[in-house]
């Protein structure tokens, strides 16, 4: 599904990715760890497509298509999510008037019919019973005074709506206590089948309890150092990222 | 002296000559004449009319007073008026009242037109009491006085509720000629009465048009009135709106004004508070691109005691538009207790728009509630981001982040077709086919 080869990125001259690769394939999940610094969030940004970031070499292939000068817009019509790390506040615009626009013009740009207002409805109200989320939430302004707790959980909300085909989530367990966790992991999981892949990326190890990765790579230095199975991250639990350094130096 | 205001001055006196000399109306008038003759049209030497010029506008030959209109259709008006809910009409084509489009009463109040009330006598009482009581005497007021004699009045009498809006309405047709207008509004709202008001001007054609207009609102004690100004005129079109509020005690006022069309558009509100509790709100929305030029020139007078004011104006410019923003309040020594917020903000869309914003608060009061803020920025690129990566175009996430700037003052419409109907016409002016339900 997401092919990424020999990527290198900068942003301001400062180069953070420094030839990535990395390949997944439908119905996979991967983890990406590394200490703070690494190029992890960057790495997300580059598949999203944020502007700011500049690549010098590589390219990444979505369902073997080359996703430069792919729009952001139109990478999330292809299929690809990101669960923000800081999740923006935008006050005056309705979650639920976002959701009906984002959800329309990804139909409209793929050739679909537009869904009616009362299928809107129902799948507003089955996701959010799904994340627990309360039917007020939904006439707010887009994460306009939300607790942090609050924005991830509008995140995951919006990734169930949108139902993408990749879905990145930097970091959506920072600023969850451990309920919040279990009913955002247990939306995540809900999404997992054949045909859709996750890459997480976070710091520790316990959101990986409930999203249990077949992969773990670790980041350093904007580069895969090591890549293992889900005991790579109870290693990095138990000992932190100094002996990968270590490890590197030898 | 301009070409225009020469011309203006010499048709006075025909102008006169078909009115009434022995009538109260005339000596206002001549006396009005003479003001605009010292003082002329306004320029950019006056401190008040520093960012906005008029050198432009007046400087085509307007025929002042057309003849021959063009007769315009239901059908032709249509899209112009608010269609879909219940209403009294005042409309005028080319400064002249057409009474087939219009849905007038006088049953139990009065909902018709300033030139039968300056000629039958059972209006004189309201007339004198009433009429340029509280326009400002400087040139261009004074220019609408002299030649006030048609327009709206209304007048309704203590404890009504009346039960449907008001919207007046001037299309001008201008067949083959640039026209100018100066329309003249008298509203008197009695004790406990409650009003409501959608007032626009319209060009149907692409001939130049200046529209030098005067409303004078009175409010008496414990009324309300909520006043809605659609701008959204054509490109040719000039205007110079000048509305002036009298506020008694315990009523309130509020005005939203939305000026997205039009090439010049200058307001001149001026709310004077004269008793105490009362309270008044303006609000505005601009949305302009091209070589636009809107230009907000607001006075809130606060007179009395435990009175309180809000204003809110959101401007948006892209390409060479201009906004002008000068908000000033001021408070009197007897004025305590007021409670008065002013918010002035402004995104800029590109690099040679340009916003002149002048929060002036002039407060000679000790305890007061006062506050202002005003602030030019542009769209959150991270916003937009979070948009796009949502799968939302760009232009429809920036139409989608702007209306969430704007959302504030919308949300405070309180009649829905309003709402809805400005709500399209930013959609249009924005280029998207989005559907906003805020």
């Amino acid at each position: 599904m997401l092919q990424i080869k020999d990527i290198h990125a900068k942003i301001e001259e400062k180069s953070i990715l420094n030839g990535i690769n990395l390949e997944i394939k439908p119905g996979e999940v991967h983890a990406i760890m590394g200490p703070n610094g690494s190029g992890k969030s960057t790495l997300a940004s580059v598949i999203t497509g944020k502007e700011e970031y500049e690549i010098t070499k590589g390219d990444i292939l979505f369902e073997k298509e080359s996703l430069e000068d792919v729009s952001p817009e139109e990478r999330a019509h292809k299929g690809i999510f990101m669960s923000f790390q800081y999740p923006i506040e935008i006050p005056g615009v309705t979650i639920t008037n976002f959701l009906k626009t984002a959800i329309n013009e990804t139909k409209k740009a793929r050739g679909e019919k537009e869904m009616s207002a009362k299928d809107m409805l129902k799948m507003l109200r089955e996701k959010s019973n799904m994340l627990e989320i309360d039917g007020k939430f939904l006439s707010r302004s887009i994460n306009d005074g939300f607790s942090g707790g609050e924005k991830k959980r509008n995140e995951i909300f919006q990734m169930a709506m949108l139902e993408p085909k990749l879905a990145i989530l930097d970091e959506t367990d920072s600023g969850l206590d451990i309920d919040a966790l279990k009913i955002v992991a247990n939306g995540v999981n809900k999404l997992r089948s054949k045909k859709n892949a996750i890459m997480v990326i976070t710091h520790y190890q316990r959101l990986l309890d409930y999203i249990v990765p077949d992969y773990v790579h670790v980041l350093f230095d904007g580069k895969i150092v090591k890549s293992g199975t889900k005991d790579l991250a109870l290693e990095l639990e138990e000992k932190g990222y100094d002996w990968i350094k270590e490890e590197l130096k030898k | 002296m301009s070409y225009l205001k020469e011309k203006l001055l010499s048709s006075f006196i025909a102008f006169e000559e078909q009115k009434n000399v022995d009538s109260y109306v005339h000596g206002i008038r001549t006396k009005a004449i003479k003001k605009f003759e010292q003082e002329g049209f306004p320029t950019k030497k006056l401190e008040n009319w520093k960012y906005t010029s008029l050198k432009k506008a007046i400087n085509y030959d307007y025929k002042l007073f057309p003849n021959q209109s063009e007769v315009l259709e239901f059908r032709d008006i249509k899209k112009y008026l608010i269609d879909d809910i219940e209403s009294y009409k005042i409309i005028f084509v080319d400064g002249k009242y057409c009474s087939h489009l219009s849905e007038t009463t006088h049953d139990g109040m009065d909902i018709c037109i300033l030139s039968s009330a300056l000629t039958q006598s059972k209006y004189d009482l309201i007339i004198e009491n009433y009429f340029d009581k509280i326009s400002k005497k400087d040139g261009i007021t004074s220019l609408n006085t002299a030649f006030s004699s048609e327009g709206s009045y209304i007048h309704i009498p203590k404890n009504i509720q009346v039960d449907k809006p008001i919207q007046i309405i001037h299309f001008s047709t201008g067949k083959n000629e640039s026209v100018m207008f100066q329309p003249r509004n008298l509203i008197v709202v009695d004790e406990n009465s409650h009003l409501e008001i959608i007032e626009r001007f319209q060009s149907i054609n692409e001939n130049s048009v200046f529209v030098n207009s005067v409303s004078e609102i009175y409010c008496n004690k414990k009324s309300i009135v909520k006043h809605y100004k659609i701008q959204n005129d054509n490109k040719n079109a000039s205007l110079v709106d000048n509305t002036f509020v009298s506020q008694e005690r315990n009523s309130s006022y509020s005005l939203h004004t939305f000026s997205f069309g039009g090439e010049l558009t200058r307001n001149n509100l001026n709310i004077f508070q004269n008793g105490e509790r009362i309270e008044s709100f303006i609000r505005g929305i601009t949305i302009i691109g091209e070589n636009q030029h809107v230009d907000h020139n607001t006075l809130i007078h606060h007179k009395k005691p435990n009175c309180e004011s809000y204003q809110d104006y959101k401007g948006i410019y892209y390409d060479n538009s201009v906004g002008v923003f000068n908000g000033r309040v001021l408070v009197e020594k007897e004025a305590q207790k007021t409670n008065a917020f002013q918010a002035n903000n402004n995104v800029l869309l590109s690099d040679k728009s340009v916003i002149n914003t002048k929060p002036q608060l002039e407060i000679f009061a000790d305890d007061v509630k006062c506050s202002h803020g005003c602030t030019v920025g542009q769209l959150d690129k991270s916003a937009l981001f979070y948009l796009r990566s949502r799968g939302i175009p760009k232009k429809e996430a920036m139409a989608l982040l702007m209306y969430g700037f704007a959302n504030k003052v919308l949300a405070s419409v309180n009649i829905p077709e309003v709402k809805a109907r400005v709500n399209k016409i930013i959609a249009k002016k924005l280029g998207v086919k989005m559907g906003f339900d805020i």
